[in-house]
This record gives structure tokens, sequence and C-alpha cells, in this order.
């Protein structure tokens, strides 16, 4: 059941980096990937800035990100753009690691945040305070933290202890989701049509009108825990020999799971709370960033980037395509990052591989 | 979770069948309690089934109920029974059991605990369809979405398969699995942004959605029974190459499996058995999902076995879940889509929890 490629790996080690306790190992082509997707990532965040309905002469953009523009230009470069723009880079990141720590946990391709319960929680805690209870904006990034969490640990204790964890973690989280979103669409048929068209709205998931008050919270979790995942996240690759032979190398494996666990669920509660459940990007960037870096396991950090790049591309895409209509970016992922997944396995094809 | 499952005296009665793998040891010793465990099934099967036919919102006695059972009059018990509890049981059953099989047999395909047989873009296909239908043909009833549904199942799930098997080591688990997420992502971003431009579109999906036997008549069995037949009879035919490629490619090779063969009558049996149960009642998840891992947890990983447990299991689940949603909030109704996940989820969680879990 389990993801491993035939493959053994094309790169070899380029160089060790030592730095105190720290040492790493950096092979060539995933470095340049990565740099290549963090440079991307600015390039869309900057390409963004002179985009929009309400046209304005380069130059001028040019001057509000150096800081020298008008406040009215200020203000939609600045305020409009830019930070929604970062909200679309901060959140995917979040989405892409999430995704990555999950698959690489399960050893399955379709590894998620969604297994633990967590999106669907989510999803049952705002629908809740969208169409029984009513409330702000805020509120509901509320209801849908605490239904998030509630059952991302819900699912954790029901699948704690008598071993083969990894697998019982997925049953355990199939059985609540399914669940959950019995739960999710009674909510949906039984509610007046416009109370669930609005519900409908948050659960594709939408960068709409977010601004720097919605990106501080969310950059601060992913500032936190996406190095700590990344550091957290090393020794996975022995955990993949067996947590017997892992333990003998050291490994704590029971422990190492857990925190992997609770930063790739904090990850993604940030990201959900923000902008809901934005599908697809979890599941898809680590898969993506995999394949573009050609290495045999998933990896945080290229995944998070992978998900940044897809997000805010996807982002540009809702804002622009219907344009003056905004449609919810959850709708663009599917398109960006499914069609995107599609070219890639058929290119593998092309190619002779895969 | 790297470990085989550990069914005593497998590996021998695997290794030791010289060129064709016979039924393992294992089977012969354990085979008459897993008859005896699959016969009560049946007859608690046929217990739910008078019951889905002596039980709803009108309260007919049980005499009566039987009387007009075998002797149809024309009062209105009796068009009760035979217009409206009758076909929705037997659709329930049939519905049930090819969501069942299309499931187990999506699992062992994909070697994935997490596939169900809207992995192969049968759901996302089936959906996306009938969102066409209703926003641009205008589409409002069960029997006008059937076809709508079922063609866009077909198409999907073969679109699936092409991306999937595209390469030369051809239809790998791995890579079904990624372009049945791919496409259904694909999909349901059309259907999001159909259904959100449109209101009255969205009103009519949703109750679609959910999953619902209720106004479902005979009519809508007939025309989905051949291809679940077909679909039914195939996936027993396969269960034996299944299980040889249960062990991996190479190994299942060895063992006289043809790989692409098998792979690719899965392939048509999912897009049959799915296509066709979401057809009938509309998209319903967890059955093809944990109905097969109940049914392994029960029976071991022999797919032969989980088959037919699941063909079974899955269609009590569906039709108890169904008596359930007519009593609990009379006179309305609940869907048994949602009835199923509410009731069956727990039950699932209770037995992966309790028993030694068979892997894939």
């Amino acid at each position: 059941m389990t993801a491993v490629e035939n493959k053994p790996p094309v790169t070899l080690p380029l160089a060790a980096v030592r730095l105190g306790p720290v040492s790493l190992r950096v092979t060539r082509r995933p470095l340049i990937v990565t740099v290549l997707l963090a440079v991307a990532v600015v390039g869309v965040v900057v390409g963004t800035c002179f985009l929009g309905d309400y046209p304005l002469p380069a130059g001028d953009v040019i001057a509000s990100l150096l800081g020298n523009g008008s406040t009215a230009t200020d203000f939609v470069v600045l305020d409009l753009r830019l930070a929604r723009a970062l909200c679309a880079v901060t959140i995917g990141a979040a989405l892409g690691a999430s995704g990555a720590a999950f698959q690489a946990l399960t050893r399955n391709p379709l590894g998620s945040p969604d297994i633990i319960g967590f999106t669907s929680g989510a999803a049952t805690g705002a629908l809740l305070q969208i169409l029984i209870i009513g409330g702000t904006s805020l509120a509901i990034a509320g209801g849908a933290l605490v239904g998030g969490l509630a059952s991302a640990l819900v699912v954790y204790l029901l699948a704690m202890g008598r071993g083969a964890v990894g697998y019982r973690l997925v049953l355990v989280g199939i059985g609540l989701n399914a669940f959950l979103w019995a739960i999710n669409w009674y909510l949906l048929i039984t509610a007046k049509l416009e109370d669930a068209m609005s519900a409908q709205v948050w659960l594709t998931g939408s960068l709409n009108g977010r601004s720097w008050d919605q990106l501080w919270p969310v950059l601060g979790v992913v500032l936190i825990c996406l190095p700590l995942l990344m550091i957290a996240s090393r020794p996975l690759g022995l955990l993949e020999m067996g947590d017997d032979a892992a333990r003998a190398l050291g490994v704590r494996a029971d422990r190492t799971r857990v925190v992997i666990v609770i930063l790739a669920v904090a990850l993604a509660a940030g990201a959900t709370a923000t902008a809901g459940p934005i599908a697809f990007v979890a599941l898809a960037a680590p898969q993506l960033a995999k394949r573009l870096t050609g290495s045999v396991a998933v990896s945080v950090l290229p995944a998070a980037l992978m998900g940044a790049f897809v997000l805010a591309v996807s982002d540009i895409v809702s804002q622009r395509l219907f344009a003056p209509v905004q449609l919810p970016v959850g709708i663009a992922t599917g398109v960006v990052g499914g069609l995107y997944l599609i070219w890639l396995l058929l290119s593998e094809w092309k190619k002779g591989r895969g | 979770m790297s470990s085989p499952p550990q069914t005593p005296a497998q590996s021998p009665a695997a290794s030791g069948g010289g060129s064709h793998p016979d039924v393992p040891k294992w089977v012969a010793t354990t085979g008459r309690r897993k008859v005896i465990g699959l016969l009560f099934a049946v007859a608690l099967l046929g217990v739910v089934a008078l019951f889905s036919i002596a039980v709803g919102s009108r309260y007919i006695p049980p005499g009566e109920v039987l009387s007009v059972l075998f002797n149809p009059d024309d009062s209105q018990a009796s068009t009760i029974v035979h217009e409206l509890r009758i076909p929705r049981t037997v659709l329930g059953i049939a519905v049930g059991l090819a969501l069942g099989m299309a499931g187990a047999v999506m699992q062992a395909l994909t070697r994935n605990p997490l596939a169900d047989p809207g992995l192969l873009g049968v759901n996302a296909g089936a959906a996306t369809a009938v969102v066409i239908g209703i926003s641009v043909f205008g589409v409002g009833n069960a029997l006008g979405y059937l076809p709508f549904a079922f063609a866009g199942a077909a198409i999907a799930s073969i679109v699936v398969y092409l991306i999937g098997s595209a390469g030369r080591s051809g239809a790998t688990p791995v890579r079904l699995a990624l372009a049945g997420v791919a496409v259904t992502a694909a999909l349901t971003a059309v259907i999001d942004g159909m259904t959100l431009l449109d209101p009255e579109t969205f009103d009519r999906y949703r109750f679609w959605a959910v999953g619902s036997l209720s106004g479902r008549g005979m009519d809508i069995f007939w025309q989905v029974a051949p291809f679940i037949l077909v679909g039914g009879v195939l996936a027993v035919t396969i269960g034996h190459s299944l299980n040889a490629l249960a062990m991996g490619d190479d190994v299942g090779r060895a063992l006289g499996a043809s790989v692409t063969r098998t792979r690719v009558l899965s392939g048509i049996v999912i897009m049959l058995l799915a296509g066709a149960a979401t057809a009938a009642v509309g998209p319903i998840g967890f059955v093809g999902l944990a109905v097969p891992h109940a049914a392994r947890a029960i029976t071991g990983p022999d797919n032969r076995w989980v088959l037919a447990y699941t063909a079974i299991l899955a269609p009590i689940l569906l039709v108890g879940a169904d008596i359930i949603g007519r009593i609990v909030v009379q006179p309305a109704e609940l869907s048994v889509g949602i009835v199923t996940a509410i009731i069956g989820a727990p039950v699932f969680i209770a037995l992966v929890r309790r028993r030694r879990v068979a892997q894939l």
C-alpha cells in the first residue's frame, strides 16, 4: 500500500553542511528546484501587485512597492494586492508542508490533513457557526479551529496504542471523516438556500478580502512551525525502515510521530482558519514537488514552496478569470493543481519514466 | 505498518502451492467458520429487507404487510408496499452491493486503504455531468439525472485510467491514485464554480449530492441492474488475480496473474458498479470506503472472502440505514447517505480498534 517508488535516487550528495548539532545532506537537483521554486514564488507575489481591476501604471506600482507611492496607490498595491498575495503564499506553504508531513508519515500519496479528520472537523465547526449560531468571520474562524483541533485529537486518541499506528490512524480517520461529512451535508440540505450558499463559499476556500490582519496570525504559525517541522521530519526516512530498526538507529519513533502530527495539524489549522478548507493543495503540492525534485520521498520545504506557488497562481487565476466576479480560490486550486498534476503524470510517460 | 498481514500459515501456502496459487491451507481450516458467518450475514440481510418492507412513515400493521405482500390488491397498503417500499429495498440492496464490491476492488487495485470507488473519478464525473444536466438541460428528477450521471462516471473513469496507465510501467497503484485525485480535483472545481454562480443549480445539486433512495422506483432499478450484474460477476472472477497482485506486481506475475489484464478488468468492474450505483442514488461515500475494511477485519486479507462479505454487509448497512432514516424524523426522512455514515462510522471505528487489523 505504500508509495515507495521503484526508482533509486539518481542524484548524488553535493555536500554535507554542518552547523553545530545540525547537519544537512545537500543534493544538487532538489537544491536547484527548491531555489527555482522560491524565485518563482517571489516572482508571482510581485507580479500579483501589477494585476487588478483598478488600473495602475507600472511606475506607480513600483513606487509603492519601494515605499514612496501615494496614499491611494499604497492602499491598492500594498493593502489589497500585496497583503492578499502574501496570504496566499503563507497559506499555501502551510498546506503544502502539512500535506508533505502526513504523506511522509503514512507513506501514502493520498495522505493530507484530511485523513486525521482535521478538515472535516473544521468544516463542521464553521458550518455550525455559519448556519446555526451565525457570526462574524472571526467567529467562523474560531469555530473552524475548535472543530478541526477537536476532531484531530479524537482521531489521534482513538488510533493510539496497539501497534500499526499509521494504518490505524488512516482507518479511524476514514470513519470520523465520514461521520463528520454526514453531519455537514445534513446541515447543508436543511439550511436555507442563501445560508447554504454562503456556507458553500466558505467550504470552497476563499482569499477574498484577506489582508494584513488575517496575514499576521497565520504567518506567525508558519514561521514557527515550518522550521520545526523540517527538523522533526528528518528522521522520517529512518522510520520507513520500521519502528524497530529506527529505534535501533536512535530514533524515538512514537515521539517523532506525535511531534510531526502536532506541527502538521497546527499548520493546517492556521491555513484553514484563515481561508477555509482550500482543496487539493496539501494533497498535490508534495507530489508535484517530489516529481520535480526527482527524490524518492516527499520532503517538507519543496512541498511548502510548491504549495505557496500553486496557491498564489491559483489566486491570480480565480481573481482574473471571471473578473469582476471573484470566484473562491478553492475552485482555481483544483484547476491549476489538478491540470498540472495530470500534465506531470503524462510528461513522465513521454520521458519513459514513471 | 510495513509488516505483511499476519495470517498464520499463509506464507507456506503461498510459496509451497506450486506455480499456481491454489486455495491456501488456512482457508481450509477456518473456511467453515467463514461460510457460517457469511450465511448468518445473508440471513441478517433477509431480516433487514423484510423490515425495510414493513416499516415506513405510514404505519401498516405487520399482518397486513404480509397479506398484501403475497396477495397484492388495490388497497393503499398494497400500493405503498409494492410501489414504494419494495422498489427502494431492492434498489438499496443492489446499490449497496455495487458500492461495497467496487470499493473492495478499488482498494485491492491501488493497494491503498484510502481508496474509495470515487477515486477512479466516478463520483466527480457523475456529479459534473449531473450539474451540467441541471444547469444546461434543466433536468430535475432522479430518472433524468441517471443517464447524465452514468455517462459522466464512465467518461471520467476512462480518462483517469488512461492518465494513470500512460507510461512504460502501466497503471501502477500510485499513478492511478494520483490520476484519480487530479481529475477529481479538476472536476470538483468545475462543479463548485457552476454551483456557486447559479444558486438554483446548487439547490438541486445539494439534494442529489447527499445520496438518497427516496422516490426511486423500479424503473431506475431495471436501468442499472444489468450493469451491476455484469460488474458483480466480473468482480468475483478477478478476486483470485487480485490476491496474487496484493503481493506486488512482480510476485503476482510470477504467480501467473496477468497484471495488465487484472488492472483493466478491475477498472471496468469499478466503472460498472460504482457508476451504476452513483447514477441510481447519487454519490454515497462511506459504504465503498469502509465496508471492505470491516470485511477485511473479519475475514483476513483474502480478496475473495473480502468481496463475498462486502457484497452482503454493504447492503445490510445501506438498507438498515435507510430504515432508520425513515423512522427517526417522521414524517420527514433523513437521506440514506447521511444515516449510513452516522451509524456506520462508529461501528467501523470500533471494529478497526478492537480487531487485529488486516492490512492490505
